[in-house]
């Protein structure tokens, strides 16, 4: 079980790419990092490998998970999960709502699915609030909140775009240690992009630094 | 300011509506001192539903009402759903003409395109080997079919355009690539994530198009039934009925429409809070809905289909301007002539500058009066009485508003045509401004302020400018419902204010299309200039500022 | 009794004081603009009041406006809302194209002006004995009240390409369509083209005619539309669309019978065949039949409502409409080919030689052609028809 993107570059529509050519190989349970200012191109890059390339790049090179070419497969086959610095809640779902809307749909039954999502909701700290609005919970609820919800769709990867950049530094490192622990304990390649060290160093997985506009 | 804001628009557009409605009723309780009545009675009302046919025509506008509403909604939200998933994107550059293009004049080209004796039936009748045209009811069928088609080919482009710009007010793209990331298809995101959040922004257009499915006429005239023809039709007849105690039997049936119209909209009303309630349940299933995909593919396929037959209803109007004769089984004219367009040329200067005079200073009333609002006041329920005009059939309250207006002697008379055009013209450019007035990110205003400006200069020099792009793109619409406004017009105007739609209604009842391709295209002509403009001037005007080039229009 | 005592005065001639103050009148008259409340669905009628109007000013200093109704009824219910408002003077209308039901309903409600018939001088080139067309419209009697300008009769149109033989009856239809189904239809009842299809019928079929000049009884009815009725059963699943579906108005009619669907159309207008064909809205091969027991005959009038705005210009406009060169002018295929109102016995030989000259066309049948004028049932039958007509087959 690994992700491994190769040679993989990014350009605009008649522009110069938006970086050098990177590979990078995540092996299961690692979290893997890539590092630059604001502005290089570390979104595009995710979207690119969520299958969401925005209208107007090019992408060359190839994205493989788990021995399985992704490059051209439709974003919602990839089994890749997303998570964004704005958790993305739905608004006019209830929380429970929210988390059940990411179950696969094999687990059958209303008790069932129910219980799933209880389970969920304690591991995340959030045990008993599964009727809330999502607009009505702190930033650090709706961060957990969505990573259970990527979770469990029981993705085969997760890409993190700067989860942890809105939250404030109290709350920082213990969400951070709780998504880790919890993408590490599904034995899954993960890929975190930030511009902060200390969220790489947190990671512990392979390091990369797009430095800027390629040669 | 506040106050004095609310004091004029309730004088301005409330008052008369109230008015207009009050008369109505008397007369429908069969009070009528005019023609010696004095009421209460109950009778105009037994005479109304006693009418042979009229049950009839209450089940035909209710179904082709609620049919065309949901239908136009349905291939709007797939259109949205494909054009911004990229590959019809072509279809948001072509709406303008749709748009521009009047009621009447569309159903005139659709009913060619569409009748037994039109351009579909001409293609098809070398291989049928029809020598004479079938005797099949393609148009004017007893079901309203053809009406429903004519309605849902002009309606979905006005709430495609609604929808696109509320979506402006969503973080589409972020929750498609969530849900996606999630493994849902594009068809069910739009079902679970994205048309539960656009609902709420869209729900006030779905209404007024469902008012006005149900009250239209023109277009029932033209392509619905005609024996019974839907209710709206149906007292608009006995209004101008030769026998003048008509009058009371037909304002019952006016305000029978505006009671079923408050009903029609109680219900949709009903079932969106009951699919808000339990369509939950279905998306805790957590189904990923492949099906979904395809069904939603279908339905935008059908609506792109239904613009082609739009567009071929627009192009064979402008054909018929250019046509001398025209008869079956020919695809083309048999023989070509400027006559038409001479004449029209000719003829319709002054109702032209008459309709471009009304249309610019309702349209510029409006919107000095929809930015004090939206400057003074605060979103609150009390804001749904500005879109009063257009969830009340228009049928309902002008007989009773024209009665008002005559005891002051204000009729006939440019002034009181502008401001009935103001009832209807204001509250669709609120539709158009309220979204991205109230969306525009506060800090703007606030750090003009902290920078010295007042409320003026702030709304001058920061917003104005800001709001530019949804400013024109009102201001066009406010063009187009100008334009094609006829009661309002004939009646304030006491048919002594020509404009081209008044023109254009009046030769629709000679049935030549040559005449009513030409002034069609003139008519249409404002508006699609109006939307031309809408789209040229804040590119021009924001050139090189490529933050403001994306936003709605 | 005014009727009389005017009848008798052009009768013998006699200036009457009316006519003297004709220049008082004409003097008023001068400056004003006439809002002509008149159907605009034809453009040729458009273009011929445009005409008028053009005349008007040059020679009396009077401009009209034609306010175009799309029915007359918006006129009536127009003025009718200035009386609920108390507007008795200085009214939005000045003149109104009318007849038939839209006059009595006026004329019972007191909103004419009148009679000022008599006070035109063109008034005596009229034939006004009291049952003369002129004099009785719909079998309500004018009363001066109403100032005629253009002859109606009912005739039918048909494509002689298509159809050999038309049917010479009103009885005949139902054969006839029985062996061209679907090819034949008429306008919805609650129009006055559908409702004059139905009156022609009745007439012909009634079992007495000259019941159908007294207001409509329930007895009355029973009797005479007992044959129609089982006429039209008989015709009815073999119109067009089976029945079930007819056409708005006679235009709407005419459309059909331009694009194939349908072979034979109706008209007020003996001339419209020839017209239509001079504007390519009919096939060249559109020509004209009436049944062979003759046609129902009426007139159009011009009332002034009570509290017309400019009531000396309308009856200016009134009387030009009545001049014999307005007349010859009018009837003038190549302009609208409307039959004059005048009495041929009363032009003089000017007047004759002008109506002699005009020019003629394949389609415009000739006065003889036309059969007789069978007299217009009381209003109150036309009513009660399309009323139970609506009861019969609306469901």
């Amino acid at each position: 079980m690994s992700l491994i993107l190769q040679d993989i570059c990014i350009t605009p529509k008649g522009g110069a790419p938006l970086f050098a050519p990177l590979s990078l190989t995540i092996a299961a349970g690692q979290i893997g990092a890539v590092m630059g200012p604001s502005g290089v191109g570390k979104s595009t890059l995710l979207a690119a490998i969520a299958g969401h390339l925005p209208q107007g790049f090019a992408l060359t090179g190839e994205i493989t998970l788990n021995g399985a070419r992704m490059n051209s497969t439709a974003p919602q086959l990839r089994r890749i999960g997303l998570m964004f610095q704005d958790a993305l809640l739905f608004p006019h779902l209830s929380l429970a709502d929210n988390l059940a809307f990411g179950l696969p749909a094999q687990i059958k039954g209303k008790a069932a699915r129910k219980a799933a999502v209880e389970q969920a909701l304690a591991a995340a700290g959030l045990a008993g609030m599964g009727a809330r609005d999502p607009a009505t919970l702190s930033g650090g609820e709706r961060a957990r909140a969505a990573l259970m919800r990527s979770l469990l769709a029981q993705p085969q990867a997760i890409l993190l775009d700067e989860p942890f950049s809105k939250l404030d530094t109290a709350l920082r490192a213990g969400i951070r240690a709780f998504a880790f622990d919890h993408i590490r304990a599904r034995a899954i390649p993960a890929l975190i992009v930030t511009h902060d060290a200390s969220d790489a160093a947190a990671a512990g997985g392979p390091v990369l630094n797009l430095g800027g506009q390629a040669g | 300011m506040r106050a004095a804001v609310l004091v004029i628009a309730a004088l301005a557009l409330f008052a008369p509506i109230a008015a207009g409605l009050w008369h109505s009723a008397g007369a429908a309780l069969g009070h009528l001192p005019a023609l010696g009545s004095v009421g209460p009675s109950l009778a105009p009302l037994q005479d109304l539903v006693t009418q042979p046919g009229f049950a009839t025509a209450l089940r035909l506008t209710l179904g082709t009402g609620f049919t065309a509403t949901l239908l136009s909604l349905a291939l709007a939200i797939a259109l949205a759903a494909a054009i911004t998933n990229g590959p019809a994107r072509i279809i948001s550059r072509v709406l303008a003409p749709f748009l521009a293009m009047p009621h009447a004049a569309m159903a005139v080209g659709l009913a060619f395109v569409l009748a037994p004796s039109g351009w579909i039936a001409r293609a098809l009748a070398p291989v049928f080997g029809w020598a004479r045209p079938p005797d099949l009811a393609s148009v004017n069928d007893a079901f309203g079919a053809a009406l429903i088609l004519g309605l849902v080919i002009k309606e979905t482009p006005f709430l495609l355009l609604v929808i696109l710009a509320a979506l402006t007010q969503i973080p589409l793209r972020a929750h498609i690539h969530t849900a996606q990331s999630l493994g849902y298809g594009i068809g069910a995101i739009w079902a679970k994530v994205i048309v539960p959040q656009l609902w709420p922004l869209i729900r006030l257009p779905v209404y007024v198009v469902l008012i006005y499915n149900l009250s239209v006429i023109d277009m029932a005239l033209i392509l619905g039934p005609s024996n019974p023809p839907t209710a709206a039709v149906f007292i608009a007849r006995m209004f101008s009925s030769p026998d003048l105690a008509q009058i009371m039997p037909a304002s019952a049936g006016a305000i029978l429409l505006g009671l079923l119209a408050v009903a029609s909209i109680a219900a949709l009303w009903g079932g969106a809070r009951a699919i808000a309630r339990f369509g939950p349940i279905w998306v805790r299933r957590g189904g990923r809905g492949a099906p979904l995909n395809t069904l939603f593919f279908g339905t935008a396929m059908l609506g792109g289909a239904l613009l082609l037959l739009g567009a071929a209803a627009m192009v064979s109007l402008a054909l018929w301007s250019l046509a001398w004769r025209w008869p079956w089984p020919m695809l083309l004219p048999e023989s070509l002539s400027f006559a038409a367009w001479a004449r029209a040329l000719g003829d319709f200067g002054p109702e032209l500058a008459m309709t471009a005079l009304i249309a610019l200073a309702s349209t510029a009333i409006s919107l000095v009066l929809a930015v004090a609002w939206l400057e003074t006041q605060t979103p609150s329920r009390r804001e749904a009485l500005i879109y009063l005009p257009l969830l009340i059939p228009q049928i309902s309250f002008l007989f009773g508003m024209n009665m008002m207006l005559l005891q002051f002697g204000a009729q006939g008379n440019i002034g009181a045509v502008i401001w009935a055009h103001l009832l209807f013209v204001f509250p669709y450019m609120m539709i158009a401004l309220t979204g991205p007035w109230r969306g525009l990110d506060p800090r703007y205003a606030h750090a003009a302020a902290s920078l010295g400006a007042g409320r003026l200069r702030q709304l001058w020099a920061v917003k104005l400018p800001l709001l530019l792009t949804p400013i024109c793109a009102a201001m066009a619409i406010g063009v187009a419902v100008s334009v094609a406004q006829y009661l309002p017009t004939l009646f304030l105007g006491a048919g002594r204010i020509g404009t081209l739609t008044t023109e254009a209604v009046t030769l629709a009842s000679s049935s030549d299309r040559r005449i009513t391709g030409v002034v069609t295209s003139l008519q249409t002509t404002l508006p699609f200039a109006a939307y031309l403009l809408a789209f040229v001037i804040p590119k021009l005007a924001h050139k090189n500022r490529s933050a403001l080039q994306g936003a709605a229009a | 009794m005014k009727r009389l005592i005017t009848a008798a005065a052009l009768a013998t001639g006699l200036a009457t004081p009316a006519l003297a103050d004709w220049q008082a009148t004409l003097d008023a008259a001068r400056g004003q603009t006439v809002y002509w409340n008149a159907w605009g669905g034809d453009a040729r009628t458009n273009d011929f009041i445009a005409w008028a109007s053009a005349q008007l000013e040059a020679d009396y200093g009077v401009r009209i406006e034609q306010v175009k109704l799309t029915d007359t009824a918006e006129a009536v219910s127009r003025v009718i809302s200035e009386k609920a408002a108390g507007q008795d003077t200085g009214g939005s209308v000045d003149m109104i194209w009318i007849n038939g039901p839209n006059f009595l309903a006026m004329k019972d409600q007191g909103l004419l002006h009148g009679p000022f018939v008599a006070d035109l001088p063109n008034a005596k080139y009229l034939d006004l004995s009291p049952t003369s067309p002129n004099s009785v419209d719909f079998t309500t009697p004018v009363d001066g009240l109403e100032s005629p300008w253009r002859l109606a009769k009912f005739v039918f149109t048909y494509d002689s390409a298509r159809v050999a033989a038309p049917p010479a009856s009103m009885a005949e239809f139902a054969t006839w369509a029985a062996a061209n189904p679907g090819r034949v239809t008429h306008p919805n009842p609650s129009d006055f083209m559908g409702a004059t299809f139905l009156k022609q019928a009745l007439i012909e079929l009634a079992p007495d005619a000259a019941a159908l000049q007294s207001p409509v009884t329930d007895a009355a009815f029973e009797t005479a539309t007992a044959p129609l009725w089982a006429w039209y059963d008989s015709l009815r699943p073999n119109l067009w669309r089976g029945g079930a579906a007819f056409p708005e108005n006679q235009s709407v009619q005419d459309q059909l019978l331009n694009d194939g669907e349908i072979d034979i159309s109706l008209s007020f207008d003996p001339a419209s065949a020839a017209a239509g064909i001079a504007q390519g809205l009919l096939p060249e091969t559109t020509r004209v039949f009436v049944p062979k027991g003759g046609s129902l005959g009426n007139v159009s009038f011009v009332a002034i409502p009570y509290n017309a705005a400019h009531i000396d210009g309308a009856k200016v406009v009134a009387n030009f409409l009545l001049d014999p060169a307005t007349q010859a002018h009018m009837q003038n295929i190549e302009v609208l080919g409307s039959y004059s109102v005048l009495d041929p016995a009363k032009l003089d030989d000017a007047a004759k030689a002008a109506f002699a000259a005009l020019p003629s066309a394949p389609a415009l049948p000739k006065l003889e052609d036309l059969g007789a004028t069978l007299a217009e049932p009381h209003a109150s039958w036309m009513t009660r028809l399309a009323e139970e007509w609506a009861k019969r087959y609306t469901k």
